[in-house]
């Protein structure tokens, strides 16, 4: 029981963590939790599918179907995170100053919300599956231990959804101001991890088998299998031992939404619509 | 616009410079029954490209996972998966599987 609880446990903070951050990052925007509650549904559907065809995913592009699977659905999710920061970097502050034009606001705000529900729906379907899969081979198993493996995954998932709820209400705690700046900080870094990870996935599909040679080894200090490790890889991409393609990968990412969003950044107007019309 | 074509151009490159594959992988088969790899033991050739043909003749699915080698993957039910892992430095790898890490694990070794 208490190895199923942690198998489901860590799937369930990977995609949590990404959903506390996302809810944080929506903050203000009305259709929050409509978004991410769909987000969540069609992830958990889009699992449940995913385990069933698991078998015929396997067998794709010759054996590596999951891997292109899943380098394909995490360069989608890189792209929707950049696409947030950038719009957050152009329309953020106007939303967090002025109350006024929330409606405004609002209206403009439904198209990053569609890119975060889609982030939040990646998350869980891919976390999803395999805790679908791991629970499916318990039950086909059957038994006597069974029925405890499943309450244990059950128990993997409530207290998955827990420390979700902390790290929301630990990033809502942030002053408006600073929140804002901070769930950015932290989206970038994540979209980086993600664009980092997809190319992993097509090294190991062999697809991409390019400066391959790992450049440092920080798993004695920090392993990557251990919860810690699990946290930090999601969240900022944490990999013990990148290699060089991973490496320029996360640096490119970085640096194309921090430039895109320098160059795309709000400016206060300064004259006043009466003044430039005349 | 921009940033998708800047995004998906080195995947245009890495695509591109796949092909060019030698044929001086070495290739390693192995099993998984009752939830038991096997060989277990595994020794590789260090500083070679590696493929493992894993076959699965379990009734349930088992994720091939080993951070040492930087390898997570399913491998279905009844079903069989390739992974590609980089040249290695001499040393020890451990592997498990991720559902079943009391009975199912092992270790590469690179020399």
């Amino acid at each position: 029981m208490l190895a199923a609880w942690l198998i489901v446990f860590r799937e369930v903070i990977e995609a949590g963590l990404i959903i506390g951050v996302v809810l944080a990052a929506a903050r203000g925007v009305a259709g929050r939790g409509r978004m991410v509650s769909a987000g969540v549904i069609a992830g958990l559907a889009g699992a449940g599918l995913l385990a069933a065809g698991a078998g015929w995913l396997g067998e794709a592009f010759s054996g590596n179907g999951e891997e292109i699977f899943e380098a394909a659905v995490l360069g989608c999710a890189t792209l929707m995170l950049g696409w947030h920061t950038v719009w957050m970097a152009r329309h953020g502050r106007a939303l967090a100053a002025e109350v006024r034009s929330v409606s405004q606001a609002v209206q403009r705000g439904e198209r990053p919300l569609t890119a975060l529900g889609i982030v939040v729906a990646i998350a869980v379907l891919r976390e999803g599956s395999e805790v679908v899969l791991f629970l499916y081979g318990v039950a086909l198993a059957g038994g006597a231990t069974a029925g405890g493996m499943i309450a244990g995954g059950l128990l993997g998932v409530a207290s998955g959804a827990l420390v979700t709820l902390l790290i929301y209400l630990g990033l809502v705690a942030i002053p408006l101001k600073h929140m804002f700046r901070v769930t950015g900080g932290l989206i970038t870094l994540m979209a980086a991890g993600m664009a980092a990870q997809a190319i992993a996935f097509l090294q190991q599909a062999g697809l991409a088998e390019i400066w391959t040679v790992p450049l440092w080894d920080t798993s004695n200090w920090l392993a990557e299998d251990s919860i810690a490790g699990r946290l930090l890889h999601t969240l900022v991409g944490y990999t013990a031992a990148p290699d060089g393609l991973q490496l320029a990968i996360y640096g490119l990412t970085l640096a194309v939404i921090y430039t895109l969003s320098r160059l795309l950044a709000y400016a206060p107007p300064t004259r006043t619509p009466l003044a430039s019309a005349s | 616009m921009t940033r998708s074509v800047l995004f998906l151009l080195p995947f245009a490159w890495l695509a591109a410079s796949a092909t060019a594959r030698a044929d001086d992988v070495f290739r390693q088969d192995i099993e998984l029954k009752d939830h038991v790899f096997a060989p277990s033991e595994i020794t590789v050739p260090a500083g070679k490209p590696i493929e493992f043909h894993i076959k699965n003749l379990d009734a349930t699915a088992e994720e091939f996972d080993s951070s040492a080698l930087k390898v997570e993957k399913v491998i279905p039910a009844k079903g069989e998966g390739v992974v590609h892992i980089h040249p290695l430095a001499p040393g020890r790898y451990k592997f498990e599987g991720e559902y079943h890490e009391k009975t199912a694990h092992g270790v590469v070794i690179a020399r």
